[in-house]
């Protein structure tokens, strides 16, 4: 397992406003663990060796097929970068079909247009003492400022640039750019593009959008989900192992989430739909409202009065027992029928409702607790350099008290593993080996607790090295019943123990 | 791009085409709006009559399409004209290109006149003039035959 090299390597990112700490990352990664980083192997791609990539598979199919780069683009774009696909399907039917297919203009085709206008209207203005004048700015340019496509129209290079950048920052246009004279078709390929952009930011923009769908519909490739990064990920095979960039973020291959050891992608993606559906909503229904006795739907109580209408059924209840509101007669604000039969199935029926809801939120605000905790890591990083400096003061020399930096790895893998336990419990059936993992993470979070609550402890001369000998137990602890925990449920994946919960 | 706009209005104001009217006076002032006048052709459906058309320019202008809409009480009666003065072209979205100008916009609306052979309404012009925005260019053109 490759996983503490990654998030170690992930919270040193963290942590960039501090010199010692990057300095030393690969000493401390290297120090961490026997765990073996060459498990599932990958390479991290910028996005000029995406577009190399890309430009070989075009060339390869070029090989075959003799048609223009650009044009080819398009095309494998059109089959899902599937090469053989297209090649076969280009000898076996019609081109001029496929191309019609892609929204293109045969190759053929397009010269022949392209001859025909030239024909009609100059390419472009006639010379004015010895420049041009660019259609678009309307300024005299000499020719070397000047610069077009194969369809023969002209325009000043910083009109091209302006031009470029509109359709690909504001338009997000990538491959299906074309000249920009008015019903010109001829595409502007990224050779050009690039040629003539000198704006890095819209370089980027250009490169991510034309390598997109080459990315998007590779399985072997994925892209950094950090925003702004733009490296992509290439596996040798598909599967859901731990991946780091070069920005340090660590990520699911086989899904893009956060590493989210031990549950599996396709639970974890159930829980963040489910999450997304109604985890705002449900913590307000859940204080807030009853649902109607008779016809479920959610009622809000707007006022003192305990007599409810439904304003859907316009069923008559009474708000603290749940019963039909006509025995209570008079009582106006009094029940005292809380434990009529009527009332009490009444209730019970609302019970059964609320305990999934009460279910959902126990595993909810457990992993939005651990989420929330990760996200402060900065901050603990930042309080634990203070320490560690205070401790240097203190007759301890710097090497140390980098256990202290350690125990904040340690805390972070923690609570990371930690929040994706509640996910896969919540969904977990119970059986014997459930009744195991619930111990083993039980334990952990136990522990884990403890770490985080040395770690905030004002450090004094009197506790300093009995501090670091807790510490450094504690992490240590922490490490092996995350070990533990964490091969518990792999072994369960391959023993098929698991169990899991349908319809919720 | 005012170098540009300020030459476009001087060659219009130069070498307006047929039907074209420009009052300089009208624009001076704000270099970013203009209206400028429209006749009907002789021998056309439009003969005799007078439109307004609204040019507006944004800072993008010429690598973002103009707003141009007809203005006034008097707004063609056309199958690609909407009563509250849009008109459905397709160079004034979609197929814009910095390449073209002022100039290249007036003569597409008057062959669109000129070769206009039945004065009516769009078909969802009742429709459209009630939800459409206040900004032809807001609006998510579908092209209607260009044939007409
Ligand atoms: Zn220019
Ligand atoms: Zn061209
Ligand atoms: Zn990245
Ligand atoms: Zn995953
Ligand atoms: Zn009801
Ligand atoms: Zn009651």
């Amino acid at each position: 397992m490759e996983i503490d090299d990654d998030l170690l390597a992930n919270s040193d990112a963290g942590t960039e406003d501090d010199d010692e700490f990057v300095e030393l990352a690969p000493e401390q990664t290297s120090a961490m663990d026997g765990m073996d980083p060459e498990e599932f192997p990958y390479d991290v791609l910028a996005l000029e060796q995406v577009v190399t990539l890309m430009v070989d598979i075009i060339k390869e199919v070029r090989n075959v097929v003799e048609i223009p780069a650009t044009t080819t683009r398009i095309l494998l774009n059109h089959f899902k970068w599937d090469k053989e696909k297209l090649i076969e399907t280009y000898y076996e039917s019609d081109p001029d079909r496929i191309f019609a297919d892609a929204h293109l203009i045969s190759p053929s085709r397009k010269v022949a247009i392209a001859c025909s206008k030239r024909e009609i209207k100059p390419r472009y203005s006639v010379k004015e003492n010895g420049e041009y004048v660019c259609e678009i700015c309307y300024a005299s340019v000499p020719e070397q400022l000047m610069s077009g496509l194969e369809c023969g129209h002209r325009f000043c290079i910083s009109c091209w640039t302006h031009y470029l950048t509109t359709k690909i920052m504001d338009e997000g246009m990538g491959q299906t750019i074309s000249c920009a004279a008015h019903n010109c078709d001829i595409l502007v390929d990224d050779e050009t593009v690039m040629k003539l952009l000198s704006d890095s930011h819209v370089k980027l923009k250009y490169q991510h959008l034309i390598t997109n769908s080459f990315v998007e519909c590779n399985r072997l490739l994925r892209w950094c989900p950090t925003p702004d990064c733009g490296h992509v990920i290439k596996g040798q095979y598909v599967s859901d192992k731990p991946v780091t960039c070069r920005c340090g973020h660590t990520f699911c291959f086989a899904c893009g989430q956060n590493w989210h050891d031990p549950v599996k992608c396709s639970i974890l993606r159930k829980w963040i739909k489910k999450c997304d559906d109604d985890s705002e909503t449900s913590n307000w229904i859940a204080a807030n409202t009853k649902e109607c006795p008779k016809c479920r739907s959610i009622i809000e109580k707007d006022g003192g009065c305990n007599h409810m209408v439904c304003k859907k059924c316009r069923f008559d209840f009474c708000w603290v027992c749940l019963g039909p509101w006509e025995p209570h007669g008079s009582s106006w604000y009094n029940c005292n029928r809380y434990d009529e039969d009527e009332a009490k199935r009444a209730r019970s029926a609302q019970e059964k409702s609320r305990a999934a809801l009460q279910r959902y939120l126990f595993y909810c605000n457990r992993y939005m607790n651990h989420m929330q905790s990760l996200k402060l890591e900065n901050k603990l990083y930042a309080s634990v350099r203070d320490k560690m400096e205070e401790m240097q003061k203190h007759n301890m020399s710097w090497i140390e008290v980098q256990f202290l930096k350690k125990a904040v790895d340690v805390l972070c893998q923690c609570r990371q593993t930690l929040m994706h336990t509640y996910v896969f419990a919540f969904y977990l059936r119970k059986n014997n080996q459930s009744i195991i993992f619930e111990t083993n993470q039980r334990d952990l979070e136990q522990a884990t607790e403890q770490l985080s609550e040395y770690l905030e402890r004002e450090i004094t001369q009197e506790v300093l090295r009995d501090i670091k000998q807790k510490v450094q137990d504690k992490s240590r602890y922490c490490e092996s019943r995350r070990n533990v925990l964490l091969k518990h449920v792999h072994e369960g994946y391959e023993n098929e123990l698991w169990e899991y919960l349908d319809n919720i | 791009m005012e170098r540009r706009l300020r030459k476009e209005l001087t060659n219009l104001i130069k070498d307006p085409p047929d039907g074209i009217v420009v009052d300089p006076d009208k624009i001076s002032q704000n270099i970013t709006e203009w209206t400028v006048d429209v006749k009907g052709a002789e021998g056309t459906l439009y003969q005799g009559e007078k439109f307004t058309l609204q040019f507006k320019f944004g800072s993008k202008y010429p690598f973002d399409s103009p707003q141009v809409m007809f203005v006034g009480k008097h707004v063609p009666e056309h199958p690609h004209i909407y009563s509250n003065g849009h008109i459905c072209l397709s160079i004034l979205s979609d197929d814009w290109s910095p390449a073209l100008s002022v100039q290249s916009i007036c003569l597409s609306i008057l062959s669109m006149l000129s070769s206009c052979s039945e004065k009516k309404r769009p078909p969802d012009d009742m429709f459209y003039v009630r939800t459409a925005s206040k900004n032809p260019k807001r609006t998510q053109w579908l092209f209607h035959d260009d044939t007409v």
